[in-house]
């Protein structure tokens, strides 16, 4: 059953390493929470409950859309669309943008979840939980867990997970009412330098380079030209643009060789 | 910002519909799909390029025109800062906490002798 998810083995290679320390229980799960992954993504969600402070929302609200979205960007998306008064629908369809590369995550994670219990909101709260992190961790993780207690172990790290972003996300929001501008300022800042420095880190091909560089300076632009509906278009057209050239330059190179 | 919208139950309302309607079924598609379709089919290279072209975009949106207090810590600082995060993350061999540490770090020192 393993070798279905063979097509990811290259998102794996840190599980080919052997780890000591085994994983069999939901507790086993929820303990990678602790790790280093775990406290960037408590640090990011802080950030983004500093956001909601300064963008408006309520601690309740704040911790809501953390807890409804649980993927980082689409929540930003959102969240600045509705603090700078643009329309709802165009933020809508640009978090369904960001939300479309969640379908390959699940995908790639199902392989690895067979559960022979049936109960539904199972399958819904490990659904929920696939977003980065839980994602690649699980990716680490599972390969090394006995077929059949992978399930229970995932959901423990996709709770684990989830909790961290909650609180993460009212600590966040709590300080960023109470500390110096300038420190406040350095919370807000965590969310873009997490997320720009996220993309390089799961950039692989030449594409990936060039959409962040065009992204950057796309967006920008067309922030003053159609401010409301920026990110919809920098997403589709600088995104394939760079898709058609990254295609055209993965030829270039590949085909003298062979 | 203003207005207080935001920190109202029909933003809660507005807030999970979006979730349930435009984000969320991504996931349940994928588990429907889930046997038929290969990780890296080609769809899902252009979805990745599109999704990290939009989140630049984001990233770029919130350091050149953001929308609170972060708007008091000067453009130059901003900057200076997202260029060391990204020197020393590139440096760690793409280590993300080393980066994100490390822009946080010159934006407050900046960030105080600036002020």
């Amino acid at each position: 059953m393993s070798q279905e998810s063979g097509e990811d083995e290259q998102q794996t290679a840190a599980a080919g390493k052997p780890r000591h320390r085994s994983y069999r229980t939901f507790r086993d799960g929820l303990r990678v929470a602790l790790s280093v992954p775990g406290v960037i993504l408590f640090a990011s969600a802080a950030g983004f409950g500093a956001l909601a402070n300064d963008a408006g929302l309520s601690l309740f609200n704040a911790v809501l859309m953390m807890a409804t979205f649980f993927a980082l960007p689409a929540q930003v998306v959102m969240m600045d669309q509705l603090a700078r008064g643009g329309s709802i629908l165009a933020g809508a369809a640009a978090v369904a943008l960001t939300g479309v590369r969640l379908v390959p995550m699940v995908v790639t994670i199902l392989p690895w979840l067979k559960d022979d219990r049936p109960a539904v909101w199972r399958r819904l709260l490990a659904l929920h939980a696939v977003a980065i992190t839980a994602w690649l961790e699980g990716h680490r993780i599972l390969p090394g867990v006995p077929e059949d207690r992978r399930m229970q172990v995932f959901l423990g790290i996709g709770t684990g997970m989830i909790l961290t972003t909650l609180v993460g996300t009212a600590i966040g929001f709590e300080l960023a009412g109470t500390v110096p501008p300038v420190l406040a300022g350095v919370l807000l800042f965590l969310t873009p330098i997490y997320f720009l420095l996220s993309l390089m880190k799961a950039a692989s091909l030449a594409m990936d380079w060039l959409a962040i560089l065009v992204g950057s300076v796309m967006g920008p632009v067309f922030y003053v030209i159609t401010p409301g509906f920026d990110l919809l278009l920098t997403g589709l057209i600088g995104g394939t643009i760079c898709y058609v050239v990254g295609r055209r330059l993965d030829t270039l190179f590949e085909e003298p060789d062979e | 910002m203003s207005g207080g919208f935001l920190a109202t139950p029909e933003a809660a309302l507005i807030i999970v519909l979006v979730a349930l309607i435009a984000h969320e079924p991504f996931r349940w598609l994928g588990a429907y799909l889930g046997r038929g379709l290969a990780g890296d089919s080609e769809i899902f290279v252009w979805v990745r390029t599109v999704a990290t072209a939009l989140v630049a975009g984001l990233v770029a949106r919130l350091v050149l025109f953001p929308a609170g207090v972060l708007e008091a810590i000067p453009l130059a600082v901003r900057l200076t800062a997202v260029v060391a995060g990204i020197a020393v993350f590139l440096w760690a061999r793409r280590h993300l906490g080393a980066g994100v540490f490390s822009a946080a770090a010159v934006l407050l020192a900046l960030g105080v002798l600036a002020q």
